[in-house]
């Protein structure tokens, strides 16, 4: 199937499993379905044509767009709220559309480490997973040959691998150069970042072309997106349907009947299916089952134990940065090539994991200064020569707990632009991930010093924000009043319904999630398969 | 430092051209396309355009920057296959000439170099936030000054200006960010 709106958007009769989002977990479950069953995908948000990524990377550079602006982002349709101490920029970072915010993501894939999947036994705070890391390993590697993961088994704070990177790592920038011999006196290893970024050409994709604009968009398509699975599952027979935002989930005791869905002509739609698999991320997917309330279910769909929505979790920023007095060679790429995890294991109850990223794109970039500079000619040549050229920074991203205080809930009193009660997420940030932050930004002042460098900025405690990664608020367990999803992300309510999204982790380590939420969905697809 | 048709295609590739070049061409070289637009209104000679560019860029960039009219025409040429943001420039520039006739008694480009840039200064093209759809200073500044310092500096010629050789928006290979300093 083909086509932005196949057969006028209505629903597909027979259907057998029902996807409801169009980012890397639908994508994933609806490849592995398709060619052995009937699988319709259900996006909020349009299919955007490849040809303009060129104009949408302008966008990126330009001043006069914010970031929403480079994939089309609509104010009535994306209206949020958040109504806790801390503002949460919902928009910031998110993409609704087909490829959902892979579209606009760094692309970095670790896997967690083996102690995130056991918190509270190893270190004395938070749940344990219900799954350990030798459950989800395998998934790990196939979900590393799916998204195409560039990368080098040189980490020695990494869990253990059964087999090599699919592409070899990007080499270290001449930063990293720099940074190493700091390192090196303080005894902090340094080793390479795994990208799902293409180092080489693979699956039929370019390799990175070094644009510089990866976060918020790939003109080339080196970097992983989901249109890539979504154009598979079309392939082997999938039908996707854009601009079909799901109202509700239509629902009897223990079982979804039908996605309700509306369409940009205002006509409202029922996709009946077998299976439902609700893959719309860590704020959309509770949003979802708290507006399918119902007589039976007065609290929401899936909520049996009154913890849809709660828990909610992001990685916390940390960071530091100075000018050193020769050139350092910054803003060629936009992505990482060098990280430290060597004080990710040192967590406990007092300090979290982190880890360190070394930035190969610290300080102002050229153009983008001179679109906003105030001077021109001599004068901006002259400035930009100034500015341009000395910069280094340092990153960190930090565990944060669950706590039942920081949830995503509805906001009664707005309305999106179909009359639905807006998402309202209210961040909490607990003692321990403000400790940490402390911590992190100790480690970097420490590297940064020996390196010789002038420290200008830092991000700590007091203005940390988050990294966008949405998690905890369908939490993963084996006990029905304690958790949402089961170890397959099952709901535990509903025998047909699957909730895959990084809302299922019951702790959020501090790597970036995707990979994470890749090898949960590939292990929830088998499930779902299984149950047809 | 040189700037060339090659770098105006470099420049291109950072923020894309439409997908009717050729049109801009025509349109360029002047081959009786000075009638109205699809608005009804008389846009500005395609040649005045060219000029305007070419007079802006000679403010806008830094005197150890040449070959500035092969490039900054190759680069229009490309911008004006989008049709919509080619409708916006022929209104920026128009303008832009109607101030510089109204304060200064001729068009932007016949002024003397001085004077054009004091011209977009009076305007205040040099404080605005570019706006596609702003006053006069916030057009001015979107679709001919930052028009023309996107298209220096997102190109290796003017990246290099600057010490950065493969500068954001352009794909210039997974090579130089390793390199060192020259």
């Amino acid at each position: 199937m083909s086509g932005s709106a196949p057969n006028g958007r209505r629903p597909v009769s027979g259907a057998d499993v029902c996807v409801v989002g169009a980012g890397p977990a639908g994508a994933l479950v609806a490849d592995r379905l398709a060619a052995e069953h009937e699988v319709v995908v259900l996006d909020a948000g349009p299919r955007f044509d490849p040809a303009d990524r060129l104009e949408r990377q302008e966008r990126a550079i330009r001043p006069a767009y914010d970031r929403p602006d480079v994939w089309d982002g609509d104010d009535e349709r994306d209206a949020h709220s958040a109504s806790g101490d801390r503002f949460y920029p919902l928009n910031h970072a998110r993409v609704k559309g087909i490829g959902g915010s892979t579209l606009h993501w760094q692309g970095m894939v670790m896997r967690l480490h083996e102690d995130d999947f056991a918190s509270g036994s190893e270190r004395g705070v938070g749940p344990d997973w219900p799954i350990d890391y030798g459950e989800v390993r395998p998934y790990y590697a196939a979900a590393e040959r799916e998204l195409g993961v560039a990368g080098s088994d040189d980490n020695p704070y990494a869990p253990p691998r059964e087999e090599p990177y699919p592409m070899p790592a990007f080499a270290p920038s001449y930063s990293d150069g720099l940074f190493a011999d700091a390192c090196e006196a303080l005894e902090i290893d340094m080793h390479s970042v795994p990208n799902a970024r293409n180092s080489e050409r693979y699956d039929g994709r370019s390799a990175c072309v070094g644009y510089g604009t990866c976060q918020p968009v790939c003109p080339a398509g080196a970097k992983y997106d989901a249109t890539v699975h979504i154009e598979r599952a079309e392939s082997k027979g999938a039908t996707v349907i854009d601009r079909a935002p799901v109202q509700r989930l239509e629902h009897g005791v223990d079982r979804v009947r039908a996605a309700v869905y509306a369409t940009p002509d205002g006509t409202e739609y029922r996709q009946t299916a077998e299976a439902f698999v609700v893959a719309c991320g860590g704020v959309e997917t509770p949003r979802l089952l708290l507006l399918s309330d119902s007589e039976h279910y007065p609290d929401g769909l899936a909520n049996e134990s009154g913890l849809v929505g709660r828990y909610f979790m992001d990685h916390l920023f940390a960071g530091t940065g100075g000018v050193l007095e020769e050139p350092t060679r910054q803003n060629h790429v936009g992505f990482l090539t060098s990280e430290s995890h060597q004080f990710y294991d040192d967590a406990d109850g007092e300090i979290g994991p982190f880890k360190l990223e070394f930035f190969n794109y610290g300080g102002p970039s050229p153009v983008e200064t001179a679109l906003s500079a105030d001077t021109w000619g001599e004068d901006l040549l002259d400035r930009l020569r100034q500015d341009y050229g000395t910069h280094v920074g340092m990153g960190a991203l930090v565990e944060q707990l669950p706590r039942e205080d920081s949830y995503v809930g509805l906001d009664p009193d707005r309305t999106d632009d179909h009359g639905n009660p807006v998402p309202d997420v209210h961040w909490t940030v607990g003692d321990r991930a403000l400790r940490t932050i402390e911590r992190a930004n100790e480690v970097q002042e420490a590297i940064l010093s020996e390196l010789g460098a002038e420290i200008t900025w830092q991000v700590g405690p007091d203005d940390t924000g988050p990294a966008y990664h949405h998690m905890g608020t369908t939490r993963m367990g084996t006990d029905p009043e304690e958790s949402v999803v089961d170890p397959r992300l099952r709901t535990h309510d509903l025998g047909n319904c699957w909730l895959v999204t990084s809302g299922a982790f019951p702790t959020g380590g501090a790597v970036n999630p995707t990979l994470t939420i890749a090898a949960l969905a590939l292990r929830a697809a088998k499930d779902v398969r299984t149950s047809l | 430092m040189e700037l060339t048709r090659r770098d105006a295609a470099a420049a291109l590739a950072a923020v894309g051209a439409g997908g009717a070049v050729a049109f801009g061409v025509d349109r360029l070289r002047g081959d009786g396309s000075d009638g109205p637009d699809a608005s009804g209104q008389d846009p500005p000679a395609e040649a005045r355009l060219r000029e305007t560019f070419v007079a802006a860029a000679e403010v806008l960039y830094p005197s150890e920057v040449s070959g500035i009219g092969g490039f900054v025409e190759g680069f229009l040429e490309g911008r004006l296959g989008r049709r919509d943001h080619a409708d916006g420039i022929r209104a920026a520039v128009g303008a832009l000439d109607d101030r510089a006739v109204s304060w200064y008694g001729e068009r932007f480009a016949a002024l003397a170099v001085e004077d054009r840039d004091r011209l977009l200064r009076e305007i205040g093209a040099d404080t605005a936030e570019e706006d596609p759809e702003g006053t006069t200073a916030e057009r001015v500044r979107y679709y001919v000054v930052n028009e023309l310092l996107l298209a220096l500096y997102a190109s290796p010629t003017g990246g290099e200006l600057v010490g950065l050789e493969n500068p954001q928006g352009h794909p210039g290979g997974t090579e130089s960010y390793r390199r060192g300093p020259k």
